[in-house]
């Protein structure tokens, strides 16, 4: 079977491909996304975080025994612990000063935690295996498609979906979208907004934490894939509005398909098609898709 | 004698480097209605920000049922039973009608219910699920009072909550300041209306760059026209 003169499995092949990296797209800028619009701090440790979860996930297996079940659950609350601890040390300190410095810092950081975990476990790689019930791959008929590669879609769907329930329809949620708006009079109605930001950044790096275990069996365990990962995500948000939920959500599946989609009719540019979206964007919108400028 | 609810004493702000309160005093009794008057900039808004402790630096005192706050975090003031009404009012785009009257959180027991604060303000009932700032001036100016009145606070802040309504609307809001002190609610306004505020306050006080320059009980006022013509600059 043909489509548009492609093989139908190279299409699809390609967009499940496209879809499992749209979904860490959309995972991993969900959290920028929530940490921006209550902290005003673009994370650039982001992707060192997200690859702290995998490497989480590795430690928990080899070290504790302790299989991927548990490590999802396990693996974000840890990481989120040293998000905390980061915010509370020194994240905290720069909130009155400009953009820039939190920028810095969070760089800063972010090159430190890859350059620690390279020194102690190398730049190869290290393997996680497919947990057992998620092995095997579906017939579809016109294409296999892995288990576990459908159960990433899903879940990160199901994650974000939660994620954005909580924001929009929960009392936290209310809290902390006023808190976005205007933190000084959220506070002065007797919310604890230092630290609902504390617990925002904390929340935000969990959720890196938790791509980064669903990323462990699918790329090898590295102090690397958090940076080469990071890079487009970060031209996702530009894409889907800085601070915007949805809209970082929606480009993050999106943009993941027209990369897939490019590799099957222009491979020399899937590499860069996120880049070329980034550019137009900024030109015919420059607070993104679904930001408010 | 009885110590006054909240007393202000030689309170002075900054907004950075610049000096914006030079040491106001005030007092204000349990269930007194007591105005700030004054003409644009003369420290009314900063008054109000510096007892809620939304200014940079205060120095001075502010005692609110004996607890001193003039160092103290405007989450743990709010705490403490103050509640405040801004002069921009502080509608919450992102929250509809519902979730802006629900947002601040109960402090203490005896605040009003949400279905007493749809008696005061009909309107607010029927745009439930509008977004905040849908509304019109005088509907989010009715927001803006009736989400502190279920905290449970007894002392009200309310800057100048007639500013920029029409007549029937301002009228609306005088009946609402009334009924408050009926409840047993303390207020403290912000007010260039001086019409609307002889109207609603036991009495008034008058501020000038940043000072409290004159006193005046309500019943007083009429002796008073010609004094505060000149402060007022009307
Ligand atoms: N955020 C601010 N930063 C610096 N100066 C301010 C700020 N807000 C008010 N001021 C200054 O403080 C003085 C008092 O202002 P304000 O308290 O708003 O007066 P009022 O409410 O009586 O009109 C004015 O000179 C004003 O310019
Ligand atoms: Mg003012």
């Amino acid at each position: 079977m043909d489509l548009f003169g492609i093989p139908a499995p190279l299409l699809f092949g390609q967009l499940l491909l496209g879809l499992i990296n749209g979904a860490f797209y959309a995972l991993l800028s969900l959290g920028l996304a929530v940490i921006f619009g209550m902290l005003n701090v673009i994370n650039f440790t982001h992707g060192a975080q997200f690859m702290m979860g995998a490497f989480v996930a590795w430690m928990l297996l080899n070290w504790l025994g302790i299989g991927y079940w548990g490590a999802l659950i396990l693996a974000p609350i840890i990481v989120g612990i040293t998000g905390i601890i980061l915010e509370r040390l020194m994240i905290a300190k720069l909130y009155k000063l400009d953009h820039l410095y939190g920028l810095l810092l969070t760089f800063g950081l972010g090159l430190i935690i890859e350059g620690l975990f390279r020194n102690e476990f190398g730049s190869s790689g290290l393997p996680y295996r497919i947990p057992a019930e998620l092995t095997g791959a579906w017939d579809l008929g016109f294409m296999f498609m892995p288990v576990y590669r459908g159960w990433v879609v899903v879940v990160a769907f199901v994650m974000c979906l939660a994620t954005w329930l909580v924001i929009e329809k929960t009392k936290i949620g209310s809290y902390l979208r006023a808190a976005t708006e205007n933190p000084a009079l959220v506070q002065a109605f007797g919310i604890n907004v230092p630290r609902m930001m504390t617990l925002t950044y904390g929340a935000g790096v969990a959720l890196a934490a938790f791509a980064g275990v669903l990323a462990a069996p699918i790329y090898s365990v590295n102090p690397q894939m958090g940076s080469n990962l990071i890079i487009i995500v970060f031209a996702v948000v530009v894409i889907g509005g800085m601070g915007s939920i949805l809209g970082s959500v929606l480009t993050g599946f999106g943009l993941g398909v027209i990369e897939g989609l490019t590799k099957v009719f222009y491979p020399e540019a899937s590499s860069t098609v996120i880049f070329v979206v980034m550019a137009i964007v900024l030109l015919a919108r420059p607070a993104g898709l679904f930001g408010r400028s | 004698m009885v110590e006054p609810m909240l007393s202000v004493k030689g309170l002075e702000a900054w907004y950075g480097e610049s000096h914006v309160l030079h040491g106001v005093d005030i007092h204000i009794n349990q269930g007194e209605v007591v105005t700030l008057l004054g003409r644009n900039g003369a420290g009314k808004t900063s008054t109000l920000r510096a007892i809620m402790g939304l200014t940079g630096r205060r120095a001075g005192s502010i005692k609110f049922n004996g607890d001193e706050l003039v160092a103290a975090r405007s989450d743990l003031i709010a705490r403490k039973g103050i509640a405040y009404c801004p002069e921009e009012r502080g509608i919450f785009a992102s929250l509809d009608v519902t979730e802006n009257l629900l947002l601040p959180p109960q402090i203490a027991p005896g605040g009003m219910s949400v279905d007493e604060i749809y008696t005061l303000f009909p309107n607010l009932k029927e745009r439930a699920r509008s977004p905040g700032t849908k509304l019109s001036g005088g509907e989010q100016q009715m927001l803006a009072i009736g989400r502190i009145l279920r905290t449970g606070a007894k002392l009200l802040l309310l800057d100048e909550p007639s500013e920029g309504l029409a007549p029937v609307i301002v009228q609306q809001i005088g009946l609402t300041v009334r009924e408050l002190k009926k409840r047993g609610f303390t207020v403290l306004l912000v007010e260039q209306n001086f019409r609307f505020a002889q109207t609603v306050a036991d009495r008034h006080y008058v501020m000038d760059h940043g000072v409290v320059v004159d006193h005046v009980a309500n019943h007083e006022l009429a002796g008073a026209m010609d004094r505060l013509h000149q402060y007022l600059g009307v």
